[in-house]
């Protein structure tokens, strides 16, 4: 499972960290400030979000933008790479299904 | 004053920009993404500032020494390069915002100069079961552990070629992943062809082999295992990674039978070599060689007049050739001479993108690992059956015939990811223009409302 | 090498070519210079279209062809076998739309035009037309239905024709320019490449906008000029367009003889689930540069029939050259001044509709049976292209 080095124990010692909240499918999800949306979702332990025209999930595989694996409709808009997106507070995320027929 | 822009914010890109501004030009600096740094230098947002961040980085003086002289250069984050014109001088249009987001601020560029230094991305060659979650290309790895603090996986596999699968494996531990072990398609033989007979023995440059020793006695003290001529020929699971099969790789890359093991790991961590990104030093007419990197001369210039490339597009030769590269492709982009310290560096890096390919380059016989369900194209979901289908189908295997009949390359990726293996699956003749799939017109996607008309127009830059 | 026919051009023109003279028993050499199936043929978006034509030969062969490719398409499937890759060949129809009150009377005119030809016609009410297609712009003056407008996979299409001709014995050569040519006095009697000379009492030139090129090479002229087209495409989504859709501009830009850009928008969906968006015509030579105001006029143009692409994400943008003839017509028949040589070129963004039927017309022609149209508005001698040949017409 996927998971982020908690902050307080991090060797690197980083300032603790801002929360904010996104939604996914219309659950509420926190993360921090600074973070991508896939970095958001990763450290939630959630490694896949979207499902492919063969029926199978997908979520990050490069991390750098030139896969589009990890892509979702952010705030009404199709087919943003969630990898590349930093969050803001209040973000809604729906997730893509390219088996679904109609809109 | 001549106008330079410069296209990525890596070592190569912050170190063209440097030295042109040094030498007296105005720059534009544009990257991608929200931070400098490009790949190399991957690192947490502003918003999370760490003190010790330095530690889970090489070089990391270099870069802030880099990023401390931008004063005096146009500095543009979140600029996506999206199109380059050259039918009337070259232009560079790009759009300004948060990635993929409609609406965002788009800028036409003319300058005098151009140095494009956008990098490589990780070549993964498919194997079974690459495509469930939980595999991730080597990069991403990095990426997640570097800029997010995020572990992929509690027990992490690192496989693949070449010898960044080391620091990968380092960023994993550092980011709290226990890493089950390093598997190297290389055998030892040819190791001993790429480097000097100890695999980290590097550059000449005597810091590189230790920083290689670095990583080597990291992992020995960790106890992570290092181990050649190995492969993950599968990943399994229910919906996700669960297990790994690693076999024996004979010479030519092909797995020996028998020699397969079962690994519980919950995330795998691929990279087989670089491909670089062409799509923009295409666009703007340069000439790549049969090498596949952009074909550049000792001034790094390209074969466009007013054009330079620098880092990984014309040679996987890691950071030191980069910043070197850079540098000299920036003082001539502006006028000035390259240095002679620099000129001479650079003809010491050259031999390291020889030797990494010597050693660590994809063997043919690595397509026997793969089987008839394996996917080729991850966007199209292309299977390895029916692309061989589709270029029988086609008899004479023409790239884009097969492309158009079975729909691998032409995906939301436009081929980043499958490119390199479609072309070799199929038999295609890189040597032939028409036969690549690096050219891209389009070098991100856009959406049709800004393609018809940009948020706000800031109007074509002038040379001031 | 002997050859009964050599067919120079081995995209879809010339595979239907070699197809139907193969399968009389002649030997048939096809050469391209590139690879098969790669050039024009490649660019387009698998048009077969009624619609876009004004009454005339060229609508009389495009209803022939309407008629002829469901025929063609199941008889290919059937030889080749389910292992090859599918045509898929879709009577999806057209809906033409204005969205102007000047175009309105135009679309409504020409399509009583064309109705009066033959062609199957509806006028929609704006109603109707939403009803066929919901995202419209409801902004519509004049809609008309053309349930013979149909689309396939051109790629697919040429490859099948060309692997039924393999089958049928034709040799197909790629990689391999035609330098020169071989005569006996007047006569043609055969071609030369780089490697080889192949000796054969019959050429046919299906080279697409290369063909006045290649006619040169032969030592004849031909007016075919390029015309630079484009085409967008988008990333996949849910199927939100359900005919091909064009604005009534579509078939004035075809007619037109402007060099300028001409731009009118075409829109479809694709099975991979894509939308095709068109589409433009240049002549600017054989110049392949990314021309961005191009793109940006295609877009405009689109947003006017469908408002909901605004936010859809373009991935890629690919463009072709047409073959264009200044009396827009296809060029199919023997060129009277040069025995031997012959057309089957010249068909201007309506090469994969025509293709089975010109290498019927062809093929006809070149063996002395009965063709299924008349040939002659076809010939190169023809009055209206007489002006632009050398020699005029023999």
């Amino acid at each position: 499972m996927s998971a982020i080095v908690p902050w307080e124990t991090d060797p690197i010692r980083p300032d603790e960290p801002k929360p904010l909240h996104i939604t996914v499918d219309g659950t509420r999800i926190e993360g921090l400030q600074g973070q991508s949306i896939a970095g958001v979702l990763l450290a939630h332990g959630t490694t896949e979000w979207r499902t492919t025209t063969a029926g199978r999930r997908r979520g990050v595989f490069c991390g750098i933008g030139v896969c589009f694996d990890c892509i979702a409709a952010v705030n009404g808009e199709s087919d943003v790479r969630l990898c590349l997106r930093r969050a803001n507070d209040g973000d809604t995320v729906t997730t893509q299904d390219d088996t679904k027929e109609a809109p | 004053m001549t106008h330079v822009l410069v296209v990525g914010a890596g070592p190569a890109g912050l170190s063209a920009a440097v030295a042109a501004s040094d030498a007296g030009a105005r720059v534009t600096l544009l990257d991608s993404g929200d931070g400098l740094g490009g790949q190399y230098w991957r690192h947490l947002p502003l918003q999370r500032p760490a003190q010790r961040e330095a530690r889970l980085h090489h070089g990391w003086a270099a870069f802030d020494r880099l990023r401390g002289s931008l004063a005096g250069i146009e500095v543009v984050t979140e600029a996506q390069v999206w199109a380059i014109e050259t039918h009337d001088g070259i232009a560079v249009h790009v759009l300004i915002g948060p990635a993929d987001a409609g609406g965002r601020a788009a800028r036409t560029l003319t300058p005098d100069a151009l140095v494009l230094a956008t990098g490589a991305h990780d070549r993964t060659l498919p194997f079974p079961g690459w495509n469930l979650p939980g595999v991730f290309s080597a990069g991403a790895a990095q990426a997640l552990a570097k800029g997010e603090r995020v572990a992929v996986g509690r027990r992490a596999v690192v496989a693949g070629a070449g010898p960044f699968l080391l620091p990968v494996a380092q960023s994993l531990t550092a980011a709290g992943a226990r890493v089950l072990g390093v598997y190297e398609a290389a055998r030892p033989s040819a190791l001993a062809k790429g480097w000097l007979p100890r695999p980290w023995r590097l550059l000449g440059a005597a810091h590189k082999g230790g920083e290689l020793a670095g990583y080597a006695a990291h992992h020995l003290g960790r106890r992570v295992p290092y181990r050649l001529g190995r492969a993950v020929v599968e990943a399994r699971g229910d919906g996700r990674v669960e297990e790994v099969v690693i076999a024996r790789l004979n010479a030519d890359w092909s797995p020996v039978p028998g020699t397969e093991r079962t690994l519980a790991a919950d995330a795998v961590c691929v990279s087989h070599g670089f491909t670089p990104r062409l799509e923009l030093p295409i666009a703007a007419g340069c000439r790549i060689g049969p090498d596949r990197f952009v074909a550049v001369d000792a001034d790094q210039r390209t074969s466009v007049e007013s054009v330079y490339a620098a880092g990984e597009i014309t040679g996987i030769g890691g950071v030191d050739a980069a910043l070197v590269e850079g540098r000299i492709a920036g003082a001539r982009a502006a006028g000035a001479p390259a240095s002679p310290a620099d000129l001479k560096r650079r003809g010491a890096t050259t031999d390291f993108a020889r030797r990494i390919d010597a050693a660590h380059g994809i063997r043919r016989g690595w397509t026997s690992w793969l089987r008839d369900d394996t996917v080729v194209c991850r966007c199209e979901e292309v299977a390895y059956g029916p692309l061989c289908d589709a270029a029988a189908a086609t008899d004479q295997a023409a790239l884009r015939s097969v492309k158009l009949t079975s729909r691998a390359g032409l995906g939301i990726c436009q081929a980043r990811m499958c490119g390199r293996t479609v072309e070799e699956l199929t038999g295609a003749d890189p040597a032939r223009a028409e036969d690549t799939t690096d050219r891209r017109p389009l070098a991100a996607p856009i959406r049709l409302g800004d393609l018809a008309a940009p948020a706000t127009t800031c109007g074509k830059d002038t040379h001031v | 090498m002997n050859a009964d026919v050599v067919v120079i051009g081995a995209g879809i023109v010339g595979a239907a070519c070699a197809r139907a003279l193969a399968r009389t028993g002649l030997r048939v050499v096809v050469v391209d210079r590139g690879a098969p199936a790669s050039a024009t043929s490649a660019r387009g978006e698998g048009n077969l279209l009624v619609s876009d034509k004004a009454p005339g030969p060229e609508l009389d062969l495009a209803m022939l062809a309407a008629r002829h490719w469901p025929g063609l398409a199941a008889s290919l499937a059937d030889e080749l076998g389910p292992g090859f890759p599918d045509i898929e060949y879709d009577p999806k129809g057209g809906v033409v739309v204005a969205t102007t009150e000047e175009g309105a009377e135009p679309l409504r005119a020409f399509a009583d035009g064309q109705a009066a030809a033959g062609v199957e016609v509806a006028h929609l009410t704006a109603r109707e037309a939403l009803s066929l297609e919901p995202h419209l712009n409801p902004a519509i003056t004049a809609a008309v239905h053309y349930p013979q407008d149909a689309q396939l996979q051109p790629v697919v299409a040429t490859e099948a024709l060309l692997a039924s001709a393999r089958r049928a014995g034709v040799t197909v050569l790629p990689h391999q320019e035609v330098v020169g040519v071989v005569r006996e006095g007047d006569r043609i009697t055969g071609v030369r490449t780089a490697t080889e000379t192949i000796s054969a009492p019959s050429v046919v030139v299906a080279a697409g906008p290369w063909s006045g090129t290649v006619a040169g090479v032969l030592g004849a002229d031909l007016p075919v000029r390029p015309r630079r087209g484009m085409v967008l495409v988008t990333a996949r989504m849910a199927q939100r367009v359900f005919h091909k859709v064009y604005d009534g501009d579509y078939f004035g830009a075809t007619q037109s003889a402007d060099a300028d850009l001409q731009t009118s928008s075409v829109v479809e969906s694709t099975p991979g689930g894509t939308v095709l968006i068109g589409s433009s015509r240049q002549q600017i030579g054989f110049d392949d540069r990314l021309r961005v105001h191009v793109l940006a006029e295609i877009a405009k143009r689109a947003l006017r029939l469908f408002p909901f692409l605004a936010g859809t994400p373009v991935i890629r943008a690919y463009g072709g050259f047409r073959p264009y003839v200044p009396d827009h017509l296809p060029v199919v028949g023997p060129d009277p001044r040069h025995p031997g040589l012959w057309y089957a070129t010249g068909h201007e963004g309506a090469g994969i509709g025509l293709a089975g039927v010109t290498g019927d017309l062809l093929c006809a022609q070149l063996t002395g049976t009965a063709p299924a149209i008349d040939p002659a508005p076809f010939q190169p001698s023809r009055p209206s292209l007489a002006a632009h040949l050398t020699g005029g017409a023999a």
